[in-house]
């Protein structure tokens, strides 16, 4: 499902100079496999999932997604890869504010090219326990609530692959696990993979594979 | 859920700097409506009705566009007169084959600030003052050649002063309401003109033998006798005693030598008339002649037109300021969008697909305005109207159409697209991922 390879990232610096932050010489996840990825902060975790994602572009390497080297895609079509098989669940949730737990659902679907499939955003929502919050806003819902239309959006397209960043980092102690348990099951259920990128190590032990950036990174193995 | 859905979501929860912008937008597109329609109205009711059906006017010699003003749209004051021989010479004499239809004309009486106009029944009678256009009487009838003491009041003249068929009324001498001149001798009214959109809408008609007989109306003796050129017809005694008339009394009309003239109304016998005529009376000493048409619309050319062409480029600047308005607008909210724009390019979204979301978002705020002003324009418009009408005579209607107000619409569009590029082009460069890792 994801394979990195030769992965190479840098900053430039404000003095000029370019910061190293990301030297991956390989990385594989299978298709329905759920890996945590644990990282200091500052390590670049957030970094690699853009790239995975193809929000930013690496220096160089390859990212290959669902058989696709996305490094070597214009940026349409990599924001095509990205609409129709990646999942992004982000650590402070990115929900829209003016948009109902429904439409937040819906607002990945305006983006592919496939069927606005209502039913299955209310699907989605019912799934993860708000059938009864749907034309609910923001604002009106709780931490936990968010995260769980954050996570039915981001399955909103069927995609294959979920990228996780730090999904329970701003949900408090008592609705951490439900938030991951949500993900994984849904994940499970629907065969897509996930990466979760995490820096707590009582969420990353209950995940079969748990990765350290720092062991496959080299740049990171290097700064230590 | 389509792109118009999101921009429209983004307007919502912006509502307050949104209904600003957009109503700063409707202002100032009403105002080009406004001055749209009332000049397109105004100046086609003026050029129509710059004859009333007579091709040239013919008056004493001084302001030519006074004449006109004072005789067709009963503005402006009445010049000098003309001795009443010169209808002859339409009618017997010299100028007899040019002419078809020669209408004498006097003015120098009000009715409650309505000029009350002296001629004879033949203005109101069969000629047409648009083409295929003819008076017609909401009540009553016209007044006839013999009916000296009648009048006719216009649709808007017999709503203003509540003059019905039946009544008698007293011009006062003078065209200024002052309550200096004094009173004539009633004239009974016998009609009352339909509307026609015309100025004589405000005008009241009398039988212009009734006029002569008023005070201060016929030309004193000696100077009349010192006019050797006037014809000296014996006045005609004239007896008031048919049916339909109450005036019992026995008056003797004023004798022609007695007699002036505010104008004279000429339809020419072919086109080439209209051009030979003029240049003979102009030679003479006594009077001019004046095309109504070429006058009113040189009046436009020179002085209407520009001060139009000024107004409508100061209210379609207001409506650019406005567009500007827009644009900073959606720009200052940028910012505090960017995280969005962001959200939305991760779950998929293309650069031009959040560009397009931010210019829809200007066009439907200048569309929302646009069409709000236009209803607002049209609104003014018809509130007014009645204060037109009352000043010029021409009524605007309830909701005229200018055909550039079409106009309009690409011109909006082109405007909010304008306006709206540049936020656009911040969503368009949106940094995604560090707009992602920011704050929120």
């Amino acid at each position: 499902m994801l394979t990195i390879t030769d992965l190479k990232k840098s900053f430039q610096e404000p003095g000029g100079e370019r910061l190293p932050i990301l030297d991956v010489r390989s990385f594989h996840l299978d298709p329905g496999e759920q890996v945590a990825l644990v990282g200091r902060s500052g390590s670049g975790k957030t970094t690699l999932l853009h790239i995975i994602a193809g929000i930013s572009t690496p220096d160089s390497g390859k990212v290959v997604v669902d058989g696709r080297d996305i490094t070597r895609l214009p940026e349409p079509l990599r924001d095509r890869v990205r609409a129709e098989k990646i999942g992004y669940v982000f650590q402070t949730f990115n929900l829209l504010p003016g948009f109902t737990a429904l439409e937040n659902v819906m607002l990945g679907m305006s983006f592919t090219q496939g069927k606005k499939d209502e039913p299955r955003a209310r699907n989605l929502l019912e799934r993860v326990g708000l059938a009864h919050r749907l034309k609910h806003k923001p604002t009106t819902l709780s931490v936990g609530e968010q995260q769980r239309v954050a996570v039915a959006r981001s399955l909103a397209n069927r995609p294959k692959l979920l990228l996780a960043d730090e999904p329970t980092a701003s949900v408090d102690a008592k609705h951490q696990q439900q938030i991951i348990d949500l993900i994984r099951s849904t994940c499970r259920e629907d065969g897509v993979s996930l990466l979760l990128v995490t820096h707590a190590s009582e969420i990353a032990s209950q995940f079969d594979r748990v990765d350290h950036l720092e062991d496959f990174n080299t740049q990171e193995a290097n700064a230590r | 859920m389509n792109l118009f859905t999101i921009a429209w979501r983004s307007i919502q929860q912006r509502a307050l700097a949104s209904a600003l912008t957009g109503f700063s937008m409707a202002l100032g597109v009403a105002l080009v409506v406004a001055v749209l329609v009332v000049h397109n109205v105004v100046a086609d009711s003026f050029q129509r009705n710059a004859g009333l059906g007579y091709d040239i006017i013919v008056g004493a010699k001084g302001g030519k566009l006074q004449l006109v003003l004072n005789t067709v749209y009963h503005l402006s004051t009445p010049v000098e007169n003309i001795p009443y021989s010169l209808l002859k010479e339409f009618t017997e004499g010299q100028y007899k084959p040019y002419v078809t239809k020669a209408i004498p004309y006097c003015l120098g009486d009000q009715y409650e600030g309505q000029r009350v106009v002296a001629t004879v029944a033949d203005f109101l009678g069969e000629t047409e003052y648009a083409r295929g256009r003819r008076y017609e009487f909401a009540s009553g009838r016209n007044f006839t050649p013999d009916g000296d003491f009648e009048g006719v009041v216009g649709a808007l003249a017999a709503h203003r002063t509540g003059l019905k068929v039946g009544d008698t009324f007293s011009p006062t001498h003078g065209v200024r309401d002052d309550g200096q001149g004094h009173k004539h001798e009633p004239f009974k009214v016998v009609g009352i003109l339909a509307p026609s959109g015309t100025p004589n809408d405000r005008a009241i008609f009398v039988n212009i033998e009734g006029f002569y007989l008023q005070a201060n109306h016929a030309k004193p003796v000696e100077e009349a006798k010192d006019h050797h050129d006037a014809p000296k017809t014996e006045g005609m005694k004239h007896d008031h005693d048919h049916d339909d008339h109450e005036h019992e009394h026995e008056h003797e009309r004023l004798p022609e030598n007695q007699r002036e003239l505010t104008a004279i109304l000429l339809q020419t016998s072919t086109p080439a008339a209209g051009i030979l005529l003029p240049n003979k009376i102009n030679e003479g000493p006594i009077a001019q002649a004046v095309l109504p048409i070429r006058e009113i619309r040189g009046l436009f050319d020179v002085i209407v037109e520009p001060i139009q062409m000024l107004l409508l480029a100061l209210t379609v600047l207001i409506v650019i300021v406005s567009g500007i308005g827009i644009m900073v607008s959606i720009y200052n909210s940028m910012n505090d969008r960017r995280r969005e724009i962001a959200v939305m390019r991760a779950l998929g979204a293309r650069r031009s697909t959040v560009m397009s979301i931010v210019l829809i978002e200007s066009i439907v705020l200048s569309m929302a305005g646009g069409v709000s002003g236009w209803l607002l324009g049209h609104g003014m418009i018809a509130l007014m109207s009645p204060m037109i009408a009352d000043r010029t005579g021409v009524s605007l209607g309830l909701a005229p159409f200018v055909a550039w107000e079409l106009a309009l619409i690409p011109g909006l569009v082109l405007l909010a697209t304008l306006a709206g590029y540049l936020p656009a082009l911040t969503a368009y460069r949106t940094d995604v991922a560090r707009a992602l890792v920011a704050s929120p």
